[in-house]
């Protein structure tokens, strides 16, 4: 169990969270930039000191401005990824990466031996004699992640970890980055402000806004509850996972599909093979009473589940639909009560190919 | 990725192409910069030209001139070890810290090396000296500086300090400070960090400091002959006997003018030839990027 309070002034920033997390679980903290990101993985990192508060970690203090409780980040058994690395650039890869068994004075053969399991796990042990310049970004990042996990942190913070990767690589790295989260099972923090990273990879979602939080829960609340314009912007969008078969005939334009658990989805765009994740933002959704003959080319059927005002005054509602795939619509109020939509209501969902935003194009990042 | 092979040759991109020369200025800069290169360069080549290498390597092997060489390199040299020694963490703090009195610190660091050095040799005699403010206390235990081998080496220390200390914090300043972060997430407490991470990459400028600083106590005149004197053999540094050669053994000045010339351009030369990146990457990274 991690648990945090912490309240900072700086200059004009104010800083006030509040957050726990579950021991070995991955929380997701998205925000824009100068939201308190960084400042958050710093002050669990004890790289920054807040000026009140308090941090535990699995029952042992690490910050209590009441009893004054301080424990320097070398103290602390935290791994921390930054984003743009922070390699030694006067050591080799595996000097970086035996670095930190050196300042604890551990015995070299288990040095040794701790290394090359963490160089093999990441797959740079070709990379070992070479400098950190001569790495490309993602094997700079690899080497970092390396340097961090051959401690056996009991505390793992990534700050945008693959924000400083070129678009193809932070594709391939997302999904090996998954797995090895789930292969540790550390407690993990994870800091991104990209929605499909915040997908990806959140059991829980905290959302800094101005330095506060303003909503943690996991993907479906965020989703479906948000409670603020920002989390609606950003997470409260409809996602697919589905597959393109790689030996499609190409399609013609506006007809490229993504076949899903349930059903089928039509984009605008066929470029992307295989695993494939695509949003659709509510506000994209039309709903009727009949089913449309417009020119959308997605249309789904389902009663509504839950009707929810929408922050900040609820002139805007979201329409949580049991179609096959689920599906959440913004509408105005005015259209509901148009409309007459209740819970338990028919409607038919429909949308545009072109309001399908592929998420494993980068672009879309 | 686009369309090679058909399109015209593009343009080179890189640095913007240099403006239009004024003729006139251009001039004026060529004679101006040949003049005082000239003015900077004669008096090299008349010390030069002066002396012959049999004439040069005879009068070296003078017992005056050998007894100053071979203080000169003692005493330059230990007194850059000290300097090292006590400037680095100084150095360091001033990078790295704010304290109370930081602009007071940098000032005195600075000051000696804007002092006339016999106002600095008077003040360290004021100091040191038989019935100074510290030297009464350091004559009870039966050490005595002014005057002697070690009064050179203070005199070295006190004038040359600015020279390594100036360098070697711009140096440690250098080093970006989330790299010392993720060593402290790394574990390592602030002496680690501070010897395998932010000294390496300091090296440079401490390499350069430190050859500045020893090229200084090498040259230092006024100090030395105020504090300590001049005395053949315990504390007539090079410089000092230049100085009295000058009146009595032309031949002899000459060869101690021209060896401490060699060194100077020794210093500085080595200096060029070994560029700041040549510190942290090896030979062997060098190789394995070709």
């Amino acid at each position: 169990m991690l648990e945090l309070r912490a309240a900072s002034r700086l200059g004009s920033f104010t800083f006030e969270a509040e957050l726990s997390l579950g021991e070995r679980s991955v929380l997701v903290l998205v925000g824009e930039s100068g939201s308190g990101k960084s400042t958050l993985l710093k002050l669990l990192a004890g790289l920054l000191r807040a000026d009140s508060g308090r941090i535990a970690m699995e029952g042992e203090t690490w910050f209590d401005t009441d009893t004054g409780a301080w424990r320097p980040a070398h103290e602390r058994a935290v791994g921390y990824v930054s984003q743009d690395y922070a390699l030694f650039p006067h050591l080799s890869v595996a000097g970086n990466v035996t670095f930190g068994l050196r300042a604890q004075g551990i015995e070299r053969p288990e040095r040794r031996r701790r290394v090359g399991a963490a160089l093999e796990r990441l797959g740079i042990t070709a990379l070992a004699q070479r400098r950190p310049h001569q790495l490309s970004g993602g094997q700079q990042q690899r080497v970092a992640i390396a340097r961090a996990i051959v401690l056996e942190p009991r505390l793992l913070l990534l700050d945008e970890p693959l924000s400083a990767l070129d678009a193809s690589s932070r594709r391939a790295i997302r999904g090996e980055l998954r797995r090895l989260l789930a292969e540790l099972a550390c407690t993990t923090v994870y800091v991104t402000h990209s929605p499909a990273e915040a997908l990806a990879f959140g059991e829980t979602i905290t959302v800094l806004e101005a330095g506060r939080v303003s909503q943690t829960g996991s993907r479906d609340d965020l989703m479906r509850r948000p409670h603020s314009r920002y989390v609606a912007e950003f997470l409260g969008v409809n996602l697919f996972r589905g597959w393109r078969a790689p030996s499609a005939p190409v399609p013609p334009a506006g007809a490229a599909r993504i076949a899903l658990p349930e059903g089928e989805l039509v984009l605008g765009d066929g470029l992307y093979d295989g695993d494939t994740s695509a949003i659709v933002h509510p506000r994209e959704i039309v709903l009727a009473r009949e089913r449309p003959a417009g020119t959308a080319r997605n249309v789904f059927e389902g009663a509504i589940d839950e009707i929810v005002p929408e922050p900040p005054d609820g002139h805007l509602m979201r329409v949580v639909l049991a179609s096959r795939p689920p599906l959440i619509a913004e509408v105005t109020r005015a259209a509901v009560e148009a409309l007459g939509l209740a819970p338990g209501t028919r409607v038919h969902a429909s949308f545009k190919a072109a309001g399908v935003i592929v998420v494993s194009d980068p672009r879309a990042e | 990725m686009s369309g090679d092979g058909v399109a015209a040759p593009a343009p080179r991109t890189g640095a913007p192409p240099p403006p239009a020369p004024d003729p006139w200025l251009r001039a004026a800069a060529i004679v101006a910069s040949t003049l005082l290169l000239a003015f900077l360069a004669l008096p090299f080549v008349a010390l030069l030209l002066r002396v012959s290498p049999v004439q040069l390597v005879a009068a070296l092997r003078g017992p005056v001139v050998l007894d100053a060489l071979r203080l000169s390199l003692v005493t330059s040299l230990a007194s850059t070890a000290i300097v090292v020694t006590l400037g680095l963490p100084l150095a360091y703090l001033l990078a790295t810290r704010e304290f109370r009195g930081k602009r007071v610190v940098e000032v005195l660091v600075d000051l000696p090396m804007v002092l006339p050095p016999t106002v600095a040799g008077f003040a360290l005699l004021m100091a040191f000296g038989r019935a100074g403010l510290a030297g009464r206390t350091l004559a009870a235990f039966g050490w005595e500086l002014p005057f002697t081998t070690a009064g050179v080496v203070v005199a070295q220390v006190f004038m040359s300090a600015p020279f390594l200390v100036g360098p070697a914090r711009a140096g440690f300043a250098g080093v970006e400070p989330r790299l010392l972060d993720a060593a402290a997430t790394l574990r390592a407490r602030e002496a680690f960090t501070f010897f395998h991470v932010a000294l390496p990459l300091a090296m440079p400028s401490i390499v350069t400091g430190a050859a500045m600083c020893c090229a200084r106590a090498l040259g230092e005149f006024g100090a030395t002959i105020t504090f300590a004197g001049n005395l053949e053999g315990s504390t007539q540094t090079m410089p000092l006997a230049v100085y009295v050669a000058l009146q009595s053994d032309l031949d002899a000045a000459v060869a101690l003018s021209v060896l401490l010339l060699l060194m100077a351009f020794g210093l500085l030369v080595g200096l060029r030839l070994a560029p700041a990146g040549s510190f942290w990457s090896s030979s062997r990274a060098r190789a394995a990027r070709r």
